[in-house]
């Protein structure tokens, strides 16, 4: 896999080869792979001359990142009580219908994947779902398919 | 004269040194306040709050092993709120714990199992959540099990692997209600960087992390009346076996453990003991002759430093973690195994034995011996040269399970041949051993005479430190070894794995010029080995290291190459070391294996 290899350089030699530059560093694999695949945490490992389990464990404790392959787009909505009072539910149901696929899945061509995710903090405009890193809030169905319609369109 | 704090506990004053523990103030008194997570080895972790107790002035109960004692403290161990407190916890984690105790490797050796007794813990107070944790066991690794529902995450052995050895190949996975110990990817123990050292093993207070026991294979051996078989015991072993049968740390049991097997129904009692003494002679000559290439010859293919290559936990963390180095290992194989081969080929033939029909059984302080005994490196005698490797927990199994009253048994020898040792053999089993007693050959080999220490005692190599260096220049040698004349012999010693990654470092970047480094797997060597009775602390390795050296200094015989036995098989079978037949049968050669 010459291309992690590359990657895992490049933001090696950006954020430094110590235990702190982990973070960063799989954050960087996330912005650009959607996921840390076994290969790219091996690969971290080495570049940091760190043991592989350490890395393993730091990036299973991160829910935002990702030990399975995702889709393009990461669609995650917010769980926690306010937007389950404000109809998360609803909106997960119409998210399902839309994109033929439950929550956990990914979408045939790779184009989105559906999670469920702690508190985003927009509580106060629930129900609220992420799409990569762009927050949409107060969600209706109409909202959500209009949302989900330009992402098949447009993006 | 260093500070010191004073504290009340229970009402009674007590003074200890600052930096010292709540904890720790609580043993001085023998105030004995339960703990899960804590382990004189690692560092504090704090996380299984079992130890807590009541700080006067404090607004919540506080964690005694990482609680420093701070003067003026009035500490309680003792209240209601305390043993409530400790109650829900060991309730909370045995609601989460698979509490089939019966089932368990470690039942009636289970620190979770004895909290739970000791507070009478007989009914449910939260719901269990075994059957829907959905929980993993692994059991492909030959040394080590690994069961997750007995797991109470307390990461004993995740610090073990991290702080003792370097390694990490355990580590924590997840966060909240899904945490768990993992290795990468929660691959399979034998196909990550585990060493198979088994301190895991040794300090997991539940039976999560337990030896692969082969108690049952050895009793069917035993009973197979067409099966001959052959017992070794390693130098460990028989200063700590007393332990998990009712004796004191630090007792000498050699002659009971003798009559124990042939008790058992083993047909000969045989010693790894003298191959550890062929490993000398082995050993010694190849570095004599590894030093002879380098040094006079300005051979570059030949490497020096060489490491021994007794342990073989560190030769799995060589060959994971510094592979280019596996040429500087020395190609002798373990005693076990040197006696695994000879077992099958010289011991059959002097005993008229059909090799097919031997089963060669050994019993080792270590986990990662089952490892070795079942690389197919190990097969040189047309046979796997050691069949079943079993812990000196597992025989104390066997031996409780024969009905044996062990400290009233009498001493017995070992049978002959391959039973007769020396001092220099026992003492492998503590770190600096091998090299004490490879000087004490090699130095008499070079210069015709003892090595210059009172007593034979090779105090300098001797001790608990990480790591030890010791040089001795040769003089005065012998004609044929005069090319070495004025060499100073520097060597090092390392035991525990992170001590090993310290002098592979320093070797690595040039820092350390050594001709020859010893190191072994476990801290202390082999008596604080994976396989040796639990618990062991610093205080145990201690006493076993000394019951090693007293054991040493009693021999009639304490340097390996006068051992009768060993000039026997050169003369009737192995030639002379470094001979034909000895890289047939007793050398080998090591494996690459991938860093993560």
């Amino acid at each position: 896999m010459p291309e992690i290899k590359e990657l895992v350089k490049g933001l090696a030699d950006k954020h430094g080869r110590t235990r702190e530059s982990l973070l960063p560093i799989l954050q960087g694999i996330i912005t650009e792979e959607r996921f840390i695949s076994d290969a790219a945490m091996t690969e971290v490992a080495r570049e940091l001359d760190m043991s592989a389990a350490l890395v393993y464990g730091t990036a299973t404790f991160y829910s935002f990142l990702d030990t399975k392959p995702r889709g393009k787009y990461v669609i995650r909505i917010c769980r926690t009580i306010t937007c389950d009072m404000k109809g998360k539910k609803q909106i997960i149901k119409t998210l399902e219908d839309l994109l033929k696929v439950k929550v956990g899945e990914t979408t045939k061509d790779n184009k989105f994947t559906l999670l469920e995710t702690n508190c985003l903090g927009w509580c106060h405009k629930g129900p609220v779902m992420l799409i990569n890193d762009e927050a949409y809030t107060e969600l209706t169905d109409e909202k959500v398919s209009e949302i989900i319609g330009d992402y098949m369109k447009n993006k | 004269m260093a500070n010191t704090v004073n504290l009340k506990i229970d009402g009674i004053d007590v003074s200890v040194e600052a930096g010292k523990t709540v904890l720790d103030a609580a043993k001085e008194l023998n105030i004995h306040i339960p703990t899960l997570c804590y382990h004189e080895d690692l560092c504090v972790a704090g996380n299984c709050r079992v130890c807590v107790v009541e700080q006067e002035g404090a607004r919540n109960l506080v964690a005694s092993c990482a609680m420093p004692a701070q003067e003026g403290m009035i500490i309680h161990t003792n209240t209601h709120k305390v043993r409530n407190a400790r109650r829900h916890v060991v309730e909370l984690l045995l609601s989460e714990h698979n509490a089939d105790c019966t089932k368990c490797y470690k039942n009636k050796n289970c620190e979770l199992q004895d909290l739970a007794s000791e507070m009478v813990i007989n009914e449910h107070m939260f719901t269990d959540l075994v059957p829907i944790k959905n929980y993993t066991k692994d059991q492909q690794s030959p040394s080590i099990i690994k069961d997750d529902s007995r797991c109470i995450r307390c990461q004993r052995c995740v610090r073990t692997c991290s702080e003792l050895q370097h390694v990490s190949a355990l580590g924590v996975a997840y966060k909240g209600d899904h945490m768990k110990i993992s290795t990468f990817f929660e691959n399979p123990m034998y196909d990550v960087v585990c060493t198979n050292c088994g301190q895991c093993v040794n300090r997991c207070p539940t039976g999560a992390l337990i030896e692969k026991n082969y108690i049952d294979q050895v009793w069917d051996a035993i009973y197979d009346k067409d099966k001959h078989v052959i017992v070794q015991t390693a130098p460990a072993t028989r200063i700590a076996l007393g332990e998990d049968l009712g004796m004191e740390p630090g007792e000498i049991v050699t002659g009971k453990m003798a009559a124990s097997l042939r008790r058992l129904g083993f047909d000969s009692v045989l010693d790894t003991d003298f191959t550890a003494d062929l490993t000398i002679m082995e050993e010694g000559t190849e570095l004599l002759t590894r030093l002879k290439k380098a040094l006079v010859d300005k051979d570059s293919s030949v490497k020096v430093p060489m490491f021994t290559s007794c342990s073989p936990g560190w030769i799995k963390f060589i060959e994971h973690q510094y592979p280019e180095y596996l040429e500087n290992l020395s190609t002798c194989k373990s005693p076990q195994q040197m006696f695994g081969a000879l077992a099958k080929t010289y011991y059959a033939q002097k005993k008229g034995l059909d090799p097919s029909k031997i089963v060669s059984v050994s019993i080792m302080p270590c986990t990662a011996k089952k490892f070795e005994a079942a690389r197919p490196e190990m097969r040189d005698s047309g046979y796997q040269d050691v069949d079943l490797g079993i812990t000196t927990r597992e025989l104390a199994v066997m031996i409780k399970q024969a009905g044996m009253d062990f400290e009233k048994l009498p001493d017995e020898g070992f049978d002959s041949i391959m039973g007769d040792s020396t001092g220099a053999a026992v003492i492998f089993g503590a770190t600096g051993g091998v090299m004490e007693a490879a000087l004490r050959t090699a130095y008499e080999l070079i210069t015709g005479r003892e090595v210059p220490f009172e007593n034979l005692d090779i105090t300098p190599v001797r001790g608990m430190e990480g790591v030890r260096e010791a040089s001795i220049k040769l003089e005065g040698l012998l004609p044929e070894w005069s090319f070495l004349e004025g060499v100073e012999l520097k060597t090092a010693v390392a035991h525990g794995l992170t001590n090993a990654h310290q002098i592979m470092e320093a070797i690595k970047k040039g820092e350390a010029n050594y001709h020859f480094v010893e190191v072994m797997g476990c801290p202390g060597g082999c008596i604080g080995g994976g396989g040796q009775p639990i618990p062991t602390t610093p205080e145990i390795r201690k006493k076993r290291a000394e019951a090693i050296y007293r054991e040493d200094t009693g021999m009639k015989i304490r340097k390996s190459h006068e051992n009768p036995e060993v000039a026997q098989i050169y003369k009737e079978f192995l030639g002379e070391p470094l001979g034909h037949k000895s890289h047939e049968l007793l050398h080998t050669h090591y494996t690459k294996r991938k860093r993560h």
